[in-house]
């Protein structure tokens, strides 16, 4: 395991104040802080190797398209995906899911279903929606157990011939419950549907293997895991990607154009224009240091934080948390009779960071038959003591609402 | 602490104007989308004038407050005026430097008010934009 102390050093943002206060971040699952080697990376990719990638015939053209490539090679390898022309860039999640839900249903036929999950945020949930409109297809929302992970029975239930794809959150963004991909995977596979993950939640926070998952598409983001903002990615088992219809149309993914236009090989069929060169290589730098803490050391640091976290939270008689017992580094909780706004507005006068509202889930809400919910989320750099700080917070805001 | 003022809290707590005119001739609804909160409003007018006014509805201390403050300001006040009111009124009113993420629960009562207003000159929801108001 790693020392939460040692590591806080590498992040410059962490030495800031917040109201006078000791910034304790608590909003990682909206978006990590990043580590000097990744501000350095950014910043000399800029000063000493700008350049475009793919077409110049110049050194710098060189430099960039190679790191450009290796930071395919380094997701791949961070993920076990097969190869690293199954690793797309996209600019986050949420675009990763529109390339999915914009072309796969061009393959499919009218009343085709899709299924996904209560749980799901905005960006699992509206593209899907959209598409069904778009295709006259059917959406099934399949319902969660009432520790608030994905429940298999009915998912096995909703699954039909018709079934294309079933598109799910490994882990969920406001409950934290840690959904089990591979037994998922199994019946969807053995109904021959496909099964896409929405990994933004649960890639930087555990060891992820594809191989084992069996999932046929993940999409993640590369700014909750360390790296720049303007880089998500979407795996794909290649054979699927290979027969799909091209996202967006231009520069960069085409082969020949003729009456016959023929699309460019793998990652590049889905990387039409210039795309975030530094933000890639950027990316490909905090991998790097995840790796060298290892993601299983990870996993352990944020489970024990998490834990701590959650032991502490229920000792609170006024606090009612939501979700399962077992679950990743996200604790969404209600203080009785304050609204979750003004805990958060209260909590940052303390220097802490933390989320409220409805997180993007506005449909999980609706069965949580609450308007919103406070929400801290934990990574490498926290510590039991920032924990301790934030419990003790928790009086001040009693004390104004007294 | 700007925003948890002491007149802040003592409306959150004490709220005026709470709950639901009968045979109110303008009835909005509305959800905040940044938080989820649901504020009503219901008024009952006498010649285009406001008469009698009440807000519904759960909501931070923010979007509370500023609700029991506009429904005691716009009181006696014609609808075609209450429509001109605007941010900067709104924030006067509170008294409090609010910040900038929460200027949304300062200004949801107003909105949802004149929104209301709107569909009694018989606008559509789906037609109102946020510049058709002051």
């Amino acid at each position: 395991m790693f020392n939460s102390d040692i590591i806080r050093m590498d992040f410059p943002l962490l030495k800031r104040e917040i109201k006078g206060k000791k910034l304790i971040y608590f909003d990682n699952a909206a978006t990590t802080q990043k580590p000097q080697h990744v501000i350095d990376t950014l910043s000399t990719f800029y000063a000493k190797h700008t350049a475009n990638i793919h077409r110049g015939i110049h050194t710098l053209g060189e430099e960039a398209t190679v790191q450009y490539e290796e930071a395919h090679k380094k997701v791949a390898a961070f993920i076990h995906a097969d190869s690293w022309r199954e690793i797309i860039f996209t600019k986050n999640t949420t675009e990763s899911m529109n390339l999915l839900a914009y072309t796969l249903p061009q393959l499919w036929k009218k009343g085709d279903e899709i299924i996904i999950t209560e749980q799901e945020h905005h960006s699992n949930y509206l593209p899907w929606q959209e598409a069904a409109k778009r295709h006259t297809l059917v959406l099934k929302v399949c319902p969660l157990t009432s520790e608030g992970i994905i429940d298999i029975k009915k998912l096995q239930k909703l699954l039909s011939k018709k079934t294309r794809i079933v598109s799910i959150a490994h882990v969920s963004n406001v409950l934290g419950g840690i959904n089990d991909v591979a037994a998922i995977a199994k019946i969807v596979h053995k109904n021959k549907s496909l099964l896409c993950v929405d990994g933004a939640q649960s890639v930087p926070h555990m060891p992820t293997n594809v191989q084992e998952l069996d999932c046929d598409f993940l999409c993640f983001s590369s700014h909750k895991m360390l790296g720049p903002f303007g880089i998500g990615v979407l795996y794909g088992k290649k054979t699927l990607l290979e027969r799909m219809p091209p996202f967006l149309f231009g520069g960069g993914m085409v082969d020949v154009i003729d009456t016959e236009t023929t699309w460019n090989e793998l990652p590049w069929k889905f990387e039409a224009g210039t795309p975030d060169i530094a933000g890639a290589v950027g990316f490909g730098a905090a991998i790097d240091y995840l790796q060298d803490l290892g993601m299983n050391n990870v996993y352990g640091h944020d489970q024990e934080i998490t834990s701590y976290a959650l032991q502490q939270l229920k000792k609170q008689k006024d606090i009612i948390i939501y979700g399962p017992e077992k679950r990743s580094a996200v604790i969404s909780f209600n203080m009785k009779k304050v609204h979750a706004h003004d805990v958060a507005a209260l909590l940052n006068y303390e220097g802490i960071a933390c989320r409220a509202g409805h997180h993007c889930a506005q449909p999980l809400f609706k069965t949580l038959k609450v308007p919103a919910a406070v929400r801290v989320s934990f990574y490498i750099y926290n510590t039991k003591e920032e924990v301790d700080l934030f419990i003790a917070a928790l009086d001040s805001v009693r004390k104004v609402f007294a | 602490m700007n925003e948890y003022m002491e007149h802040i809290m003592d409306l959150y707590k004490h709220p005026h104007n709470k709950g639901k005119v009968k045979k109110a001739e303008i009835n909005n609804k509305e959800k905040n989308p940044a938080c989820g909160d649901e504020i009503e409003v219901t008024v009952k007018l006498k010649k285009g004038i406001i008469h009698e006014i009440k807000f519904d509805g759960q909501g931070c201390a923010i979007s509370q407050a500023a609700a029991s403050l506009i429904t005691d300001f716009v009181k006696g006040k014609h609808i075609d005026d209450v429509l001109k009111l605007d941010k900067a009124q709104m924030l006067e009113l509170l008294g409090i430097d609010v910040a900038p993420l929460r200027i949304k629960c300062a200004m949801l009562a107003l909105r949802v008010l004149q929104r209301g207003i709107l569909q009694h000159k018989g606008m559509k929801k789906t037609e109102i934009f946020l510049s058709d108001i002051g």
